[in-house]
């Protein structure tokens, strides 16, 4: 394949998310997007904005805060919620941990990634959420690729493979039982690239770590980690400066760097086209095992 | 830029998953880190050499069988546009998987393989092809590498799957058949050298190639209402208009519109996308429509021309396929969904089930189950504003919902 650079971004996609979003809006009574401030749910925030124009944006955005956030995606998430005008409903992982519910991990490699399901399900379940709306991409990972747009979850959040509902042609059927909800995916076609054309067609703001910049970082495993108190060391792990940027948003302890120079839409563009490493291969999360997504798709986490 | 969807269908070993890692492979769509993983994998397997397959058989249950068993969507772009491959099973008891995965699709893409020729699997495939009115079909005979890229051997697939095509009561407006080797990458993204007796493209150039009518100018004009947006904020006080996307035609600034199922009409003020305005709104383009005068529209209506709307139908004949372990229970009530409209609607009569495999009638088959395809007479409590499928298939689709188990337990085609 040539690597002629494709900006466009194919109407089609737009089309498509803007129909499920103003579906989900009339099929579910108290539906919700789940926020991670990542450029995925900022595109979802975008579309919903365009579904339901000149009325307001119908859903609060949800966000469980795992603590271990980068302060850039915080500060972004209160402005963008501050400047549309939108409801945001935050719920914390470190409540879930003094409730006794979930346990810090330890060790070098500990997370609050597989944490934040519980406070997740646990905010569903409070806030009577029947459809929480998901920037996940069938692309990204294999799992992932034989979601449906509807997916319907039990009372647990559990996702079954071999029980899903067929979808045919763009008919979306939402009826549920009392107790169960739906994981919505209008992104569910795009692609990493389409995301970003969009982002850059439609010129919208993202949190600045997408964006080179200079920052304290460690090398473990054959990645870079971004040095900070949530991040457990050992000795020889000595923080140095560097100019790095993020190709997704997640927790400081489990998304890692790229060494980049990129810092504007259009260098971040090329920069994927060329990337030898793919989007998810910078989550560590997803690095424990082969089906670890899968897994975690069952437990109910997206 | 376009989107182009594909579905592909094959039985377990013919090398579907092969062929679509080749793809992803030649187009140069996999990422280092998937393809150091595939090396990894492929070694573990003790296999010595990559294998693609790998790329695409997802799920835990799926790489231990080493067998495909949902619909997975599988992504890659060339400078020319986007492709969307819809990958379903093979085999018998996934029927259901492959007319979902065939129900968006543009392009059908048939693998047969090469020793084999045409197997049950290949009726099947060209079967729902058939009934879902799919306008491309590519026939893949796979595995030339393994008949010695005999020429005569293509050739007898080829006759075989014409006289197939002979018997059908609908022909797709194009059938395409290439010799490949998936595993050798033969004919995939690039010409052979080793089948030079084959004259034309190769399975991506041939892809390439398709074109659309995005104007869908033979289709009439179908918008299904999804919702009334009334804003009600000082800057749109008056604001009323109706959310949707374009099933089929276009709608234009100033058509005189009628709306069902209250049968007011009106005209169109403007159309609106966002901030924008715009003269036309094509099929499958969000946007918000609104009208001269206040008629009674609300979610489930449709607007469609004065001078050709559809019909209200009550009464209807349509074929379908059955997706749910619980059989069809003739005299019971299901939701009936018509892109979102749904309906309360009694099963009047089963009146036939189709062997798909042979295209005949199945004497004596009195009940349809899961994967069974048939024909029903069903009665639906309110009209629905239907087209046939063989004359507008955008508004010719339904599903069945039932009440209780809340599943979609069918997929029907208005007849």
């Amino acid at each position: 394949m040539s690597n002629k650079i494709q900006w466009e971004f194919p109407q089609a996609l737009e089309d498509e998310a803007i129909y499920i979003l103003r579906e989900t809006a009339a099929q579910f009574e108290r539906p919700a997007i789940l926020f991670s401030g990542g450029k995925d749910s900022i595109t979802i925030v975008r579309l919903a904005q365009k579904a339901f124009y000149p009325g307001k944006c119908p859903f609060p955005l949800l966000h469980i805060d795992t603590g271990h956030n980068f302060p850039e995606t915080i500060q972004f998430r209160d402005w963008l919620v501050a400047s549309l005008g939108l409801e945001l409903v935050v719920r914390n992982v470190q409540d879930s941990i003094n409730q006794g519910k979930v346990q810090e991990e330890t060790g070098k490699y500990a997370s609050r990634n597989a944490l934040q399901t519980v406070t997740l399900l646990d905010a569903i379940e409070e806030m009577k959420y029947d459809a929480c709306i998901g920037g996940a991409r069938r692309d990204e990972e294999k799992a992932r690729a034989k979601e449906r747009i509807f997916s319907v979850r039990d009372e647990f959040g559990q996702w079954n493979a071999k029980m899903q509902r067929p979808e045919l042609f763009d008919m979306l059927n939402g009826k549920i039982n009392i107790g169960e909800n739906v994981r919505v995916f209008p992104i569910s076609n795009w692609t990493e690239l389409d995301v970003w054309n969009y982002i850059r067609r439609e010129k919208l703001e993202i949190p600045s770590i997408y964006f080179s910049h200079e920052r304290d970082i460690i090398e473990r495993d054959g990645m870079y980690w971004p040095a900070s108190p949530f991040l457990n060391t050992t000795d020889e792990e000595v923080p140095f400066r560097q100019k790095v940027r993020f190709r997704t948003v997640g927790d400081m302890t489990c998304t890692a760097a790229v060494i980049s120079e990129a810092d504007k839409l259009e260098d971040i563009i090329s920069e994927i086209l060329e990337a030898k490493i793919s989007e998810r291969g910078a989550r560590i999360d997803d690095k424990r095992s082969e089906a670890a997504m899968e897994k975690r798709k069952q437990a109910g986490y997206f | 830029m376009e989107v182009l969807r594909i579905t592909t269908s094959g039985s377990v070993d013919d090398g579907k998953s092969t062929l679509i890692g080749r793809l992803l492979y030649d187009t140069n769509s996999i990422p280092q880190d998937k393809m150091e993983a595939l090396h990894a994998a492929s070694k573990r397997k003790g296999l010595d050499f990559t294998d693609l397959s790998l790329l695409t058989d997802g799920l835990v249950a799926e790489r231990e069988q080493g067998i495909t068993i949902d619909v997975a969507h599988i992504y890659f772009s060339t400078p020319n546009r986007k492709y969307i491959i819809a990958d379903t099973p093979g085999h018998v008891e996934y029927t259901r998987n492959m007319v979902t995965g065939a129900s968006n699709a543009q392009v059908s893409l048939i693998l047969i393989d090469a020793r084999k020729g045409i197997v049950e699997q290949t009726y099947r495939h060209f079967f729902i092809a058939s009934l879902l009115r799919i306008p491309y079909l590519v026939v893949c005979v796979n595995k030339m590498d393994l008949v010695e890229y005999s020429e005569a051997r293509f050739n007898q697939i080829v006759e075989d799957f014409q006289a197939l095509v002979a018997s059908a009561s609908f022909k797709a407006p194009s059938i395409k058949f290439i010799p490949i080797s998936s595993l050798y990458g033969e004919n995939v993204a690039g010409k052979s050298e080793k089948i030079s007796w084959y004259k034309g493209d190769s399975l991506l150039d041939y892809l390439e190639q398709i074109t659309f009518d995005h104007a869908d100018s033979s289709h009439p004009a179908r918008f299904p209402v999804q919702s009334v947006i009334r804003p009600r904020t000082e800057a749109f006080h008056d604001f009323r208009g109706f959310a949707g996307k374009v099933a089929s035609g276009q709608f234009n600034v100033g058509d005189e519109i009628i709306s069902l199922p209250s049968q007011q009409t009106s005209k169109i003020k403007s159309i609106e996308q966002f901030e924008k305005q715009l003269e036309v709104a094509q099929a499958r383009e969000s946007v918000v429509i609104t009208l001269e005068t206040e008629i009674d529209t609300s979610r489930g209506s449709m607007l469609a021309k004065v001078d050709n709307a559809p019909a209200l139908l009550k009464d209807i004949t349509a074929n379908i396929c059955w997706m749910d372990q619980q059989k069809l229970v003739p005299g019971k009530t299901y939701l009936l969904q018509h892109g979102i409209n749904r309906v309360k609607a009694k099963v009047q009569q089963l009146l036939e089930v189709v062997d798909v495999t042979s295209n005949q009638l199945v004497e004596d088959k009195k009940e349809m189950g899961l994967n069974d395809i048939g024909k029903i007479a069903i009665k639906t409590a309110a009209p629905i504003f239907a087209d046939a499928y063989s004359v507008n298939p955008a508004n010719g689709a339904f599903i069945l919902i039932d009440e209780f188990s809340n599943s979609t337990v069918a997929v029907g085609f208005v007849a």
